[in-house]
This record gives C-alpha cells, sequence and structure tokens, in this order.
C-alpha cells in the first residue's frame, strides 16, 4: 500500500505554511482575504469580476476534488461527472418541470450521492491505476448520455434556464453572481476544514497512509473511501448547479474531460491535500490562463509541462509533508 | 459491383453477422496490438501507462509525416506504407523509451498516486503538443490504395482491411516469438514475475524495461500508422478513445498476459462490432458499451479471463 | 469464553500454511504463540483478524462466529492487534495515530462534522480524553504531540499498543512485540503486558521469539510447527515437550534457550 515516503520534512513550501501556524497571523489573512473578497465588486471590471467568479467556482469544485485525491488518495479523472449531474439537474428541472431553483438542490444533492455511489460502488476496491481509468470512463459516459439523450437537449444541451430569486428579488448580473459564488467558495473552504478535522477526515488519511493498518483499526476503508466520494460529489453537483444558472444554458462540452483534467490540476498545482493549496490552484488554473493571454489556447499544454516538471523534481511525489 | 446500400438491403442475417465478423476482426487487431503495449508495461513496472493512447496517436501522426516523405521513392502505395510503418515503429519506439527513461524511472520508488499522475502528465503533454501543432483539425492521411476488395456475396471486404488484419497478426506472432524465444522475452516474463529475484540474478532489468517500451511503443506506432491508412483521417485526441478501449480489452484477456491481450483485443472488436447491431447502440453509445463492459469485468472478474490472480495481501 | 480457533486450515498456492489447528485463548488470560520461523504464527493472527480466509475451520470468540469477516469487523467485535514491522501512520503524530482506534467506537458522520454539532464537540473530546489515556497506561503521553515517525523505535511499538488498546478491545494480538527492544524495554513490556491484563481484564496473546520473555509472562504456551499445533500447555509442560525441542533442533542457539 502507499505509505508516504518522508520528503524534507522543512521544505519551503511546508515553512511557508508554518508561518501562518500562529493563531494571530491566520486570523488577519483571512480577514483580509475576506476583506478582499467583500470589496472586489468596487474595483473589478465587469470582465474581471466573471473571471473571479469563475476562480471561485473553480474553488469549489477542486475543494470536492480535493477530498477525493488529496485525503482519500483516489485519483478521480472523471469529476467533471458531478458537475454535470447538478448542472443538468438544475436545468432540467427549472426549465421541463418548472420547479423553483431553490428545490433544486436537494434533489441534486440526491443525484450526486447516486452518482457517487454508483461509480464509487463497484469502483473503489479498485487499485489505483484502474480506479484512474474507470473513473475517466464514467465521466466519458457521463458526457456521452449528456450529449445523446432528449432529456438533456443532446449536443446543444440546455438553454434558458430561468435566473434564481432570493425573497422576491432576481439574482442576476455578474455582481450578484459574483457574491453567490464568493459565498458558496467561503462555505466550500468552511467545510472542508471542519470535515479535515474531524473523525471522518482523520479516517480519510488513515486509509491513504495505509489502508490495512487502518482496517486494523476497525475503519471500514470501502465505507471511508465511498463517504469522500460522495462528500466530493456533492461539492461538485453544487457547482454545477449554480454554474447552470449563472450561464444560463449548459452543453456537454463543459463536462469533458478537458474539464476533469483542469479541476485536478487546480488540485494538484496548488499543493494536494492541503485547502490553501488547493484555492492557489483554482486560482492558477482560472488565472493564468488570463494573465499569459497569447498562451490561453495552449493553457493545458503549459499546465501540463508544469505539472510534469513538478513530478519529476519532487520524486516524492507532492503529497504535503505535514498536514495541515 | 454493387453499392453498399444495394448489398445491404439484401444481407440476411448470416450476411450481418459475418460482416460485422470481419469488422470487428479489423477493429480487434488495432486494439490487440495497443492492448499489448499496455500488458507488457503493466508486466514489468506494474504500471498502466496512461500515455500509451498517445503514443498510438504519435504513431500515426509519425506514419503521416514518414510516408510524406518517402512517397517520393516509395509511392503512396503499400510499399511507402511499408517504408511509413516501419519509420514510425522505430522513431516511436525509441519516444517510447525516453518517455521511460525521463518520467516513469525516477518515479519508481514513489508513492502510487504520483507515479499515475506523471503518467497522465505525460499523456497531457502529448496530446496538447499534438493539438498545439495541429490546431485542433483533422488531419487527411492520404494514400494510394483506391478502396478495392473482394465481395463475397453480400460481404465485402476491402484490401486494405485484408492487408492490415495480416500485418497485425503477422506481428502479433513476432512479438509471441521475441517473447518466448530470445533472451529479452524470457526476461520480461521473469520480470513480471519477481524483479527482485532478476536482479539479483544478474538479469539488467532497466535494459529490459527500456526493450518492453520499446516494443510496446512500436506496436502502438504500427496500430496508430494503420488506423491512418485505414479510417483516413487522423487528429489529436485520437489516442484517447483508443487507449480505453485497449484498456478495456487488456482487462479482458486479463492484464499482464501478452495471450490475454491479443484474446482481450479481438473479442472487444467482435462485440463493438456485434452491438452496434442492436437497435439503440449505435454511435456514440457503442462507447458507453465498451465502457460498461470494462466496468463489469473489472468488478466481476477483475483478473480477466487469462489473468492471474492476486495473491491475498499482507 | 474467549478465543476459540477449530480445525482452522489456510492454503496458498499449494502450500497448506495452516493445518487443521486447534487453540483456545480464555477469558483474562496471557499465552503466547511460538514456533521456528515459517511456522505460521503471523498467518494464524491474520486469519484472526480477517486478513486471510481459511479455506476451512471456524473463529470463534465470545460465542460469536467471525470467520469471513473483514478485518474492521473483527476489530470492532473486540479483538485487536500490532504488526510485526511497526506499521504506524507515519506523517501523523501519536495522539492522532491513537485516535484511529477509537473510530469504530465512535460515529460522527460528515454532517455533524461540517455543522460542528454539540454532539460532535462532545465525542470528540471524548476521543481525545480516552487516546491520552492510552498513552498515560503504556507511559508516553508527553509525546502526544510528535511526528510518530520521529519516535525512539522503542516508544513506536508502545504507540502501536496505545492504538491497539484504543479500539476497546477483549483481546490483544501482539505480533512479536519484544523484537528490537533492549532488555530495560523487554522489562517494561513484560509489565505493561500484565498490567493491560490485570487492569483491564484484556486477554493477551502474544507471538514472540526470545523465550525467556515467553516464560516469564505467559500462563499457556502454544506451539506451532510447519502450520500444526503441536504442543499447548504451561512454560514447564512445554519445556520438556520432546516434540518442541525436536521442532526447534537445527533452529539458532538463541531459539533453544528454553
Amino acid at each position: 500500500m502507499a505509505v508516504n515516503t518522508v520528503s524534507n520534512p522543512t521544505s519551503r513550501v511546508d515553512r511557508l505554511y508554518a508561518w501562518f501556524d500562529p493563531p494571530g497571523r491566520r486570523w488577519t489573512a483571512y480577514a483580509l482575504v475576506l476583506a478582499f473578497l467583500v470589496t472586489g465588486p468596487l474595483y473589478m471590471s465587469n470582465y474581471a469580476m466573471v473571471i473571479m467568479t469563475n476562480a471561485l467556482l473553480y474553488v469549489v469544485l477542486a475543494l470536492g476534488l480535493n477530498t477525493v485525491v488529496g485525503y482519500a488518495g483516489l485519483l478521480d479523472l472523471g469529476y467533471a461527472a458531478f458537475f454535470a449531474v447538478g448542472a443538468y439537474t438544475t436545468g432540467i428541472l427549472t426549465q421541463e418541470f418548472g420547479v423553483n431553483f431553490w428545490l433544486t438542490i436537494p434533489f441534486a444533492v440526491v443525484a450526486a450521492t447516486c452518482a457517487g455511489i454508483i461509480i464509487g460502488g463497484p469502483t473503489l476496491r479498485l487499485r489505483s491505476d484502474y480506479l484512474a481509468i474507470v473513473t475517466l470512463g464514467f465521466g466519458e459516459i457521463v458526457r456521452i448520455a449528456a450529449r445523446n439523450l432528449e432529456i438533456t437537449g443532446r449536443a446543444s444541451g440546455l438553454s434558458g434556464i430561468p435566473n434564481p430569486s432570493l425573497f422576491g428579488w432576481e439574482i442576476s448580473g455578474p455582481t450578484a453572481f459574483y457574491y453567490v459564488f464568493a459565498i458558496l467558495a467561503v462555505i466550500a473552504c468552511v467545510s472542508s476544514v471542519r470535515l479535515l478535522h474531524s473523525r471522518l477526515g482523520r479516517a480519510w488519511l488513515y486509509v491513504r497512509h495505509d489502508e490495512d493498518a487502518a482496517e486494523a483499526m476497525g475503519i471500514d476503508r470501502v465505507k471511508v473511501k465511498l463517504a469522500a466520494y460522495i462528500t466530493g460529489a456533492i461539492y461538485g453537483s453544487i457547482g454545477g448547479v449554480f454554474f447552470a444558472v449563472n450561464l444560463g444554458s449548459i452543453s456537454p462540452p463543459s463536462f469533458s474531460f478537458q474539464q476533469s483534467v483542469l479541476i485536478l490540476m487546480a488540485v494538484i498545482l496548488g499543493g494536494m491535500g492541503k485547502i490553501p493549496g488547493v484555492i492557489v490552484g483554482a486560482f492558477i488554473v482560472i488565472l493564468g490562463p488570463e494573465l499569459l493571454r497569447d498562451i490561453g489556447s495552449l493553457r493545458l499544454l503549459v499546465f501540463a509541462v508544469i505539472l510534469l516538471l513538478i513530478m519529476l523534481f519532487r520524486p516524492s511525489g507532492i503529497w504535503p509533508s505535514r498536514r495541515s | 459491383m454493387r453499392t453498399p446500400e444495394e448489398r445491404t438491403t439484401t444481407m440476411s442475417f448470416t450476411d450481418i453477422f459475418l460482416q460485422q465478423l470481419i469488422n470487428g476482426l479489423v477493429l480487434g487487431s488495432f486494439y490487440a496490438l495497443v492492448a499489448l503495449g499496455y500488458t507488457m508495461i503493466f508486466g514489468v513496472i506494474k504500471l498502466l501507462n496512461f500515455a500509451h493512447g498517445d503514443v498510438y496517436m504519435v504513431g500515426a501522426f509519425v506514419g503521416f509525416g514518414a510516408l510524406s516523405l518517402v512517397a517520393g521513392t516509395f509511392g503512396a502505395g503499400w510499399a511507402g506504407i511499408f517504408v511509413a510503418m516501419v519509420i514510425s515503429m522505430i522513431v516511436v519506439g525509441f519516444l517510447g523509451v525516453i518517455i521511460e527513461q525521463a518520467a516513469y524511472r525516477p518515479m519508481l520508488n514513489a508513492p502510487r498516486l504520483s507515479i499515475l499522475i506523471t503518467a497522465l502528465a505525460v499523456s497531457l503533454v502529448l496530446e496538447n503538443s499534438a493539438l498545439a501543432l495541429t490546431d485542433g483539425q483533422i488531419t487527411a492521411f492520404n494514400t494510394d490504395l483506391g478502396f478495392n476488395g473482394i465481395e463475397l456475396g453480400n460481404l465485402y471486404v476491402s484490401y486494405t482491411q485484408v492487408v492490415l488484419v495480416v500485418a497485425s497478426f503477422i506481428l502479433m506472432i513476432a512479438l509471441e516469438l521475441f517473447v518466448s524465444r530470445t533472451m529479452y522475452g524470457k526476461a520480461m516474463r521473469a520480470i513480471s514475475i519477481d524483479k527482485d529475484m532478476c536482479r539479483l540474478m544478474g538479469i539488467n532489468v532497466q535494459r529490459v524495461i527500456a526493450v518492453t517500451f520499446f516494443v510496446g511503443s512500436a506496436l502502438a506506432a504500427a496500430a496508430g500508422t494503420m488506423a491512418g491508412v485505414q479510417y483516413g483521417r487522423i487528429w489529436y485526441f485520437m489516442g484517447f478513445l483508443i487507449g480505453l478501449k485497449a484498456f478495456t480489452a487488456a482487462v479482458i484477456g486479463g492484464i499482464g498476459s501478452i495471450t490475454g491481450a491479443m484474446l482481450g483485443g479481438l473479442i472487444l472488436g467482435l462485440l463493438e462490432s456485434f452491438a452496434t447491431q442492436i437497435p439503440g447502440i449505435g454511435g456514440e453509445w457503442k462507447d458507453v458499451f465498451t465502457f460498461g463492459v470494462l466496468i463489469l469485468v473489472l468488478v466481476l472478474k477483475p483478473t480477466g479471463l487469462l489473468g492471474k490472480s492476486e495473491v491475498e495481501r499482507m | 469464553m474467549g478465543l476459540k480457533l477449530e480445525q482452522i486450515t489456510l492454503r496458498f498456492a499449494g502450500n497448506t500454511v495452516l493445518d487443521k489447528v486447534d487453540f483456545t485463548v480464555a477469558d483474562s488470560a496471557i499465552a503466547s504463540l511460538i514456533g521456528p520461523n515459517g511456522a505460521g504464527k503471523t498467518s494464524l493472527f491474520n486469519s484472526i483478524t480477517g486478513f486471510y480466509r481459511p479455506q476451512e475451520g471456524n473463529v470463534n470468540f465470545n460465542g460469536e462466529s467471525l470467520m469471513g469477516r473483514k478485518p474492521h469487523k473483527v476489530t470492532k467485535a473486540g479483538i485487536a492487534r500490532t504488526f510485526q514491522n511497526v506499521r504506524l501512520f507515519r506523517e501523523m503524530s501519536v495522539l492522532e495515530n491513537v485516535m484511529s482506534g477509537m473510530h469504530c467506537r465512535t460515529s460522527s458522520g460528515a454532517i455533524s462534522a461540517i455543522l460542528r454539532t454539540p454532539g460532535q464537540r462532545a465525542e470528540e473530546k471524548h476521543i481525545l480524553e480516552v487516546c491520552e489515556d492510552c498513552l498515560d497506561f503504556v507511559g508516553i503521553v508527553r509525546e502526544k504531540d510528535r511526528l510518530a515517525t520521529n519516535l525512539a523505535y522503542g516508544h513506536q511499538r508502545l504507540v502501536e499498543i496505545a492504538r491497539a488498546l484504543a479500539t476497546q478491545p477483549k483481546l490483544l494480538l501482539l505480533d512479536e512485540p519484544a523484537a528490537g527492544l533492549n532488555s530495560a524495554e523487554k522489562d517494561s513490556l513484560v509489565e505493561l503486558i500484565q498490567r493491560i491484563r490485570d487492569d483491564r481484564g484484556i486477554s493477551v496473546l502474544l507471538i514472540e521469539h526470545d523465550m525467556s520473555l515467553v516464560m516469564k509472562v505467559s500462563e499457556h504456551i502454544h506451539v506451532l510447527d510447519h502450520g500444526r499445533m503441536i504442543a499447548a500447555g504451561t512454560a514447564r509442560e512445554v519445556q520438556s515437550d520432546p516434540k518442541v525441542i525436536e521442532a526447534y533442533l537445527g533452529q539458532d542457539d538463541e531459539e533453544l534457550a528454553l
């Protein structure tokens, strides 16, 4: 079983994290980030806000995938499937059945849970190489189904998804959605942190470290892995729900393997398993191509090369050597 | 000659069956060639080389390039194609070795997840480089082969299909001989059983692994070139689906077993061909069918047909 | 009631690793399992704890059959173990390692974790208390925040024992707990094993090669050779059993120090 080889315990990244250990510094950092988030629309152009909104969506998605990959150690290459489940659930329910947006959320959560059980159930016992490819296969199945079924609008997808209303006030426009996603991102962060420091979060780490030893301690590794999978699915699904109403229309290309890979990049490039790292990764993946406009279409290539270089020059892998 | 439409309206059940049999064999040969690479590499380093499908894609492009180069001397018919394929096999064989040395060898003692991600990174680099170079466009793979073939009653087999299947079988037989008769082949099998013991016995494990990658990649390149010839077009993403399907084939046959990969490839090709005849499974749904098969096999009989059962842990 | 193995037979690829083994460990007993290398002792542990599935026979614990149960269910039923090669969660703290034992005795899930319900917080507090108590019991509570991998080897073994104790077992299986310990540490170990039984009523079964330790601590000794139970009894009885002496002939002199 994969036991992490100990990399240099005082690597630069770990020292960076350690700098934030004292609560005073940490809470200041939180306050600054929150202030920046809240006051964003004051000095951001509409375009910048749309980018930020995208980045915040990726924070939610990356935190979800982080639960699966970073905590439970399951390489999921088809994560976009859960994103699709949430988006299409909302799209179909609001469009076809006129359901109120806010009611679609519990449906999306249930759908995600079912998807997690269907995909995770048979595959979690597999060794990691097989699991990666099988999850990829499932991602493709979901995408192909979306592309070919009547109810999901086939290749053109669904459009005309109505904006949600809150207490009679319609949520529309870049500013409103920016705040919506900012709130989602904060909720995602807080729940991720709380999960990490809980009984379940510890169980994920034990199983990731040494499955057999964890089993010997009374931990049901299948149940624990499934919990990680379902948790990740729910994060992805919720991201999809709000993505659908933000854009107003959804189509299959948004849920392709490329999308799964991008989310995975966000998780890995920032520092897998560590929540601040994952958040940074999300911003890198979304803002990077914006800042380096010329390479926009080559962004996956650039990220892939960077990823390869990271893997090769830190051979012990990208696991942080100390958990946060 | 009758047109395809004229032919199909008069086809009986047996005719359809036999036609799909032929189609399945052709498809299956491609799957088998790529699946062999997966299985051999898995045997020696216990890694599913995620980038293998993309090696097939590179093989197709190199074959295309090689054909353009040699068409002047050998023409763009079978002679030219043969030369192009050989060139592609050699070039891509070396590419495979480079990938192994540069990306996988340093990772062998790293946690499992790390090497998987590295393989993914290699795959992405290959795919996206091809994307950048071709601007995402489909490239036409032009040959001077024409579309002649053999008519057997209601069935039609093109000469291209015949040659490709024969060529695939020749390659598979060559591989079988390589594995059972040569030192490298035997060493490869030994390593897949117990690598450490091989080292102790003085076998140059590193070199055998490199050779394995060379051979596996060369086979994939051959399949890629042949696919270009058969379908007339190649693009940067063609390795993705083939990779998944060849992996499925390797699993069906039993990962780690060379005969299994050949068998699995053929079985999968046939399964897919016959599945297209089931109403409802057309177009993209046949891919869903294939993935469904993969998942079923992994859940019900993960060792496949000819694979060895893994010994209980601890 | 205790642990009862009946006719356990385990085969691997043609080899019979355990051959119709009958074996009992009574409640609140301290017993040892000895035998030459390769006799099948760890395989027996693995069969009891569900990591191996014997082809024949039955494992009975306090009236329940444990055959075919997954390892985590065996632990939940009250049997905990340590490993021959220390298998701590190396990148985690000592305390976190021990906390893994409490997982099967607690129940907070994802939702109560995210909402930080009062029930969840109380449970976390309880987990901390039990684990610190276990660490204190084995004597290394002051190391609780250190990274497990940074501890001295002897202390790592103690962490493993504390971790197993945290699962609230009724039977504790120790696989070569004295390997690599110096004589002072071995004396502490003897005393610890006795305290585990005397203070907590937990039965202890150990695999050991150090005969003097085995003699000092065991009430009952079982001897395994080539997968068969060849003798069982008190220290004195086993010492003079001709079958046991013969099994050890040809082994290291150390082994013969009966």
